[in-house]
């Protein structure tokens, strides 16, 4: 190994079979030995500290220990182990996050979407209450889904895209409801109504049904006039559809790319069997003011808010 | 070994101990000034007051927490180090092209291993005194003087290795107040603790396990060997010259001369040992290239000091190529660059250092990042037109903060739509979001796939980026 020192012959193991045969004896370095040794050590240690020995149905707890505040409020100190680990991370996490949701309670919604550093705020911690809360049926982006739930990023809204408004659905919840008309109109009637619904955004249509379809609507016999308005551009009070834009409507089939008649027979059936699904659960007691807050300016920018 | 017999041996190599000779020479001068520079470097550097707005005065310190470096007047921040990788390539081939050339000049002269190692012997020796001493005292039972003399050098070994360590945590906070933290009980947990682990291996590496590192741990000392060349200048003894026909031989009376010497066959080698006493790794060098010699050129100062007392040539050991040594008609030693080799790492060192420098030379003030909104992939306005919605993300790379100011090109006026924040501001070294959204008619959007957005920061040494991004609209 080393010239310093006369090198010796080769040493053996000192073991000898069938008269001749010998083994060297390369050994291990010592660093390498008492590196091994160290490792021992540090199981050892480590055995002591944290959940180590599966002992039955239990296992040895260890003596480090972790504190740690609960979702209910209260501060456990339990064995180490991981959960509590990521419970102590999220207190920290939540430590953090406070000083920013106290500034956006205390902050006006028109000035929170003006500053920078809060509107980043509310973009990120948003998000992520958007995803866990809303996106279920609105879809990740807020674009909602034709059948379940309205887009939340376009220029239409049902009850209104101010922050005000924005917030009370959130809080309370909505429920958008229509009648369902077959035992009240014939059959004709209904078509008449359906062709003069297709043909307020300009689409072709009956232009004979639609005229009558015009005086029916705003007639106290099926009384349309009365939740969509006369304009039928609908109310935001009550939350009734625009039906001058077909782009906005969530439950009838109404596709471009369909033929007058298949766009006639939609609004036909929505007519026939009303709206009765168009319900959004209330909030209040699921999320926190602050919470509520973050999401209603989170939704405002998601590019409808008025 | 007699048959039958069993010794009982260890299970392990007990490392046998080296004590280097100490020696003068060129090679020796040149080590020791490394050491010294280098030391200067890594043990002042942090104390280096540099003033900088806004940021801890410390002339190198590399803010974890805040992601920020700062070298000097440079700020490098997160997005910047794919560029800074380029320095770790430049350092890989230069290794690559310094070995090429010379060996293994890195482990001789500017590893840390062999620095620190270098700089433990100066406290052993200083303390204990010259090889002769050592031995001594290793193989004295022990008493007194052994207790005083060994405690004080592992004493001294330990402070050096504290403040090694020190020294490394102080590169990543305010090194004053650091200091003060440290002492007083109040730095974070993770200091008191990369301080207790560097302080255990510095010791452990540069006092106890040395050339062990080089010969077992290193990775590098085994694959160095595979950039060597036939005209690679390492350090050799020059066999032919030294051993003559019938070997190297002790001088005494009637073969002290180089004449009696040639004439009875014996070379030039006085077989005086002091070659293998100065090494650090305790090796031979007479025995030929070896994977443990370090290449650190003390055996070459060791043997010129003996050719210089008896009178004979310097040079029989000495850096040159193994064509030279082999050959019967040697050249002078020479660096011999003219290889593919060197010539292929030469111009890789120089091409990335230029690419290196173009990069840092030519970086903006600011990045900006443009990502299209995807859910939905477009909105129907009310009056028929097409909006896409984007988030633009500027990180503002100076010292002070920064208002920006967005555009799109080749669109109508009116096009983008920037909500309620039309400029940004972004505080130093901070990263902020806006959203934005590119409203187009019908006929426009059928059209257009892509948008250039325009970021421009305001005020002096301004400038702009452009980034483009997917625009979706309606396609019949």
């Amino acid at each position: 190994m080393t010239d310093q020192v006369q090198s010796q012959a080769p040493q053996t193991t000192g073991h000898v079979w069938d008269g001749d045969l010998q083994e060297y004896n390369n050994p291990l370095p010592a660093w390498w030995v008492w590196a091994f040794y160290a490792t021992v050590v540090f199981a050892l240690i480590y055995w002591v500290l944290y959940p180590a020995w599966p002992l039955g149905k239990g296992f040895t707890k260890g003596m480090d220990t972790i504190t740690y505040v609960n979702n209910l409020g209260q501060t456990k100190t339990v064995p180490w182990n991981t959960r509590a680990l990521l419970m102590k991370e999220m207190n920290k996490a939540a430590a953090e996050q406070k000083p920013y949701f106290e500034k956006v309670m205390a902050t006006p919604y028109a000035q929170i979407v003006h500053d920078p550093e809060l509107s980043n705020f509310v973009l990120s911690a948003g998000r992520s209450l958007f995803l866990n809360n809303c996106a279920a049926c609105h879809q990740s982006g807020g674009q909602g889904l034709h059948g379940l739930s309205a887009n939340l990023t376009d220029d239409y809204w049902l009850y209104g895209g101010t922050f005000a408004k924005i917030q009370q659905t959130i809080t309370y919840g909505r429920h958008g409801y229509m009648p369902p008309f077959r035992d009240v109109l014939s059959g004709t009637q209904i078509a008449q109504l359906a062709n003069y619904v297709v043909s307020l955004s300009g689409q072709p249509a009956d232009q004979t049904a639609a005229k009558a379809g015009d005086v029916l609507f705003h007639s106290q016999t099926a009384a349309c006039y009365y939740c969509h308005g006369v304009n039928a551009k609908g109310r935001s009070v009550i939350g009734s559809a625009n039906l001058t834009a077909p782009v906005s409507w969530i439950w009838t089939a109404y596709r471009s790319s369909n033929t007058p008649a298949e766009n006639v027979a939609a609004v036909a059936h929505t007519i026939e069997g009303g709206v009765y699904k168009g319900v959004m659960p209330t909030w209040k007691d699921r999320l926190t003011p602050v919470q509520i807050k973050v999401l209603t300016a989170y939704v405002h920018e998601l590019g409808g808010g008025q | 070994m007699e048959a039958g017999i069993e010794e009982q041996r260890g299970l392990y190599q007990k490392r046998i101990p080296i004590f280097p000779r100490s020696i003068k020479g060129k090679f020796r001068t040149f080590k020791t000034s490394m050491l010294a520079l280098a030391y200067a470097v890594f043990f002042g550097l942090p104390w280096l007051p540099w003033s900088r707005e806004g940021a801890p005065s410390q002339a190198v310190l590399f803010d974890l927490p805040h992601r920020e470096f700062f070298l000097f007047n440079l700020t490098i921040y997160p997005q910047d180090l794919i560029t800074l990788s380029l320095l770790l390539f430049i350092a890989a081939v230069l290794l690559f092209f310094v070995t090429g050339l010379v060996g293994r000049a890195f482990c001789g002269y500017f590893c840390f291993q062999t620095l620190w190692t270098d700089f433990f012997i100066f406290i052993e020796k200083w303390v204990q005194g010259e090889r002769p001493a050592r031995i001594r005292l290793y193989k004295q039972p022990w008493n007194g003087e052994k207790i005083v003399k060994m405690a004080l050098t592992h004493g001294l070994w330990l402070l050096v290795a504290f403040w090694t360590g020190f020294t490394f945590i102080a590169y990543y906070a305010y090194a004053p107040h650091l200091l003060l933290a440290f002492v007083t009980g109040h730095a974070a947990g993770v200091a008191y603790a990369t301080v207790a682990i560097l302080t255990a291996t510095t010791y452990v590496a540069a006092g106890l396990a040395r050339e062990q590192v080089c010969m077992y741990m290193c990775p590098y000392a085994r694959f160095q060997g595979v950039m060597y060349e036939p005209e690679t200048l390492v350090v050799s003894y020059d066999i032919h010259r030294g051993e003559g026909a019938n070997g190297r031989a002790v001088p005494h009376a009637g073969l002290k001369t180089r004449e009696e010497r040639t004439a009875l066959g014996h070379g030039d080698c006085v077989d005086c040992g002091l070659c293998v006493q100065v090494c650090p790794v305790g090796i031979d060098i007479r025995k030929g290239l070896q994977y443990s010699c370090i290449s650190c050129g003390l055996c070459i100062d060791a043997c010129n000091t003996i050719m210089d007392s008896v009178g004979f040539p310097r040079g029989l050991v000495r850096y040159d190529s193994e064509i030279d040594i082999e050959s019967d008609q040697p050249d002078k030693p020479h660096l011999s660059w003219r290889r593919v080799r060197t010539i292929g790492y030469g111009a890789a060192i120089a091409i990335m250092t230029s690419l290196l420098i173009y990069k840092l030379a030519t970086r903006a003030s600011f990045v900006v990042s443009v990502e299209d909104i995807r859910a939905p992939l477009f909105d129907v306005m009310p009056n028929g037109d097409i909006r896409d919605r984007y988030q633009i993300r500027v990180t503002n790379k100076t010292a002070t903060a920064k208002t920006y100011t967005f555009s799109v090109e080749n669109l109508p006026p009116g096009s983008l739509h920037l909500g309620a924040i039309p400029e940004l501001t972004v505080p130093s070294g901070q990263s902020l979001m806006v959203q934005v959204g590119v409203e187009l008619p019908h006929e426009l959007a059928e059209e257009t796939h892509e948008i250039h957005f325009v970021v421009t920061q305001k005020g002096p040494h301004g400038g702009s980026i452009e980034q483009h991004a997917h625009y979706f609209g309606e396609r019949d």
